[in-house]
């Protein structure tokens, strides 16, 4: 059972774990590269797919790493905390953070990366995003139902669809396969179209 | 001497462990925004608490006392101390406004900013950014968080032609 089922989220316990967690989080970002805003927005000039690649990977492992642990009875996929699927907030918040993604060259937990590796467009971004988080506070009220536009009644896809969770987390690895693959030619196509 | 990047498939399942026992241990996984926002809200209730408090969305963060005490600021500091371990052993720390080689830096503070909060703002659209809707949301296969990495990539590939300048 874990820390969020039994309400210890936000206690002490719960706390320094997420700590722990933060700590491997914010590692693994840095070793891959993403304390750069450079490197981090490579992609959208298909110079490096580093994003794509780490992305894909960590996905790939946490999905068929789950389906796995559920299958053996170590973890009950239901009592996990999921934020729901409310697909057109998504689509709509999606859009607006990709904008200031390759604008701003960052993302929320790179910034904290990239402010650890000294960079000032880092902290500012991030206060930036402070500063976008209350915004939001100002058209919340006028937003009315739109924020429960296109809430599913069950979030997972694969659930959706009629197939096994562990068949989802199989074609999610394998779309993974695909576009490494598909990545490392475009990046050799770039480079060599570049030199 | 900075010392090379590791290999992004060995980050990348390194993340997707670090992900998976983010899920096990808390049973939930991981997240930024939501450490922001509660940061922001914190600072907006020292500034202006009256308005804090007549606007439902952000006095819903004050229901349980202080945001702070929350796992996901928590997380925040954790990432952030984790990035600075990893950056200082690999010799990578550096103050530095990055940029590309003719971006003058006040433009590139002015996108920083504007760019976090069009981020901040879609993040709260969303419930969620690339940590909490991307990465975890597609790990746990949701519809939602699928079509968020599809719009944040497409729209971040759009605007990336109008943007070179400030990278490359």
């Amino acid at each position: 059972m874990n820390l969020y089922a039994h309400g210890l989220l936000d206690q002490p316990i719960g706390l320094l774990m997420a700590l722990v967690v933060g700590l491997g989080f914010g590692f693994w970002l840095e070793r891959a590269g993403f304390g750069s805003s450079r490197k981090l927005t490579a992609i959208f000039y298909l110079r490096d797919f580093a994003v794509l690649k780490v992305m894909f990977s960590a996905m790939a492992t946490a999905a068929v790493g789950l389906q796995l642990l559920a299958a053996l009875g170590y973890v009950d996929l239901a009592a996990l905390f999921v934020p729901p699927s409310i697909v057109w907030p998504q689509a709509v918040g999606g859009l607006l953070f990709g904008l200031g993604f390759v604008a701003g060259g960052w993302c929320p937990g790179t910034a904290a990366v990239g402010v650890a590796s000294g960079k000032f467009d880092a902290l500012v971004f991030l206060l930036g995003a402070g500063l976008g988080s209350i915004a939001f506070a100002g058209v919340q009220p006028q937003l009315g139902g739109f924020l429960q536009a296109g809430a599913c009644a069950v979030g997972a896809l694969p659930e959706q669809l009629g197939v096994s969770g562990m068949n989802g987390a199989l074609a999610l690895l394998a779309v993974a396969l695909v576009s490494f693959v598909v990545a490392g030619k475009v990046e050799t196509w770039a480079q060599r179209r570049s030199a | 001497m900075a010392r090379p990047y590791w290999n992004p498939y060995l980050a990348g399942v390194g993340l997707g462990l670090t992900l998976l026992f983010s899920y096990v241990v808390l049973g939930a996984g991981l997240g930024a925004s939501g450490g922001i926002t509660r940061v922001a809200a914190t600072a907006a209730h020292a500034v202006a608490p009256a308005a804090v408090a007549g606007n439902s969305w952000l006095a819903g963060f004050f229901a349980d006392g202080s945001p702070l005490a929350h796992y996901l600021v928590a997380m925040l500091l954790g990432t952030f101390a984790g990035g600075l371990l990893s950056a200082r052993a690999a010799g990578r720390f550096a103050l530095a406004v990055e940029r590309g080689p003719t971006a003058p830096a006040g433009l590139r503070l002015l996108l920083a900013l504007a760019g976090g909060a069009l981020a901040g703002l879609g993040a709260r659209f969303a419930s969620g950014c690339t940590s909490g809707q991307a990465l975890s949301g597609g790990a746990m296969l949701q519809t939602g968080g699928f079509v968020f990495t599809g719009a944040c990539f497409a729209a971040a590939f759009a605007l990336a032609p109008l943007v070179r300048k400030e990278w490359r």
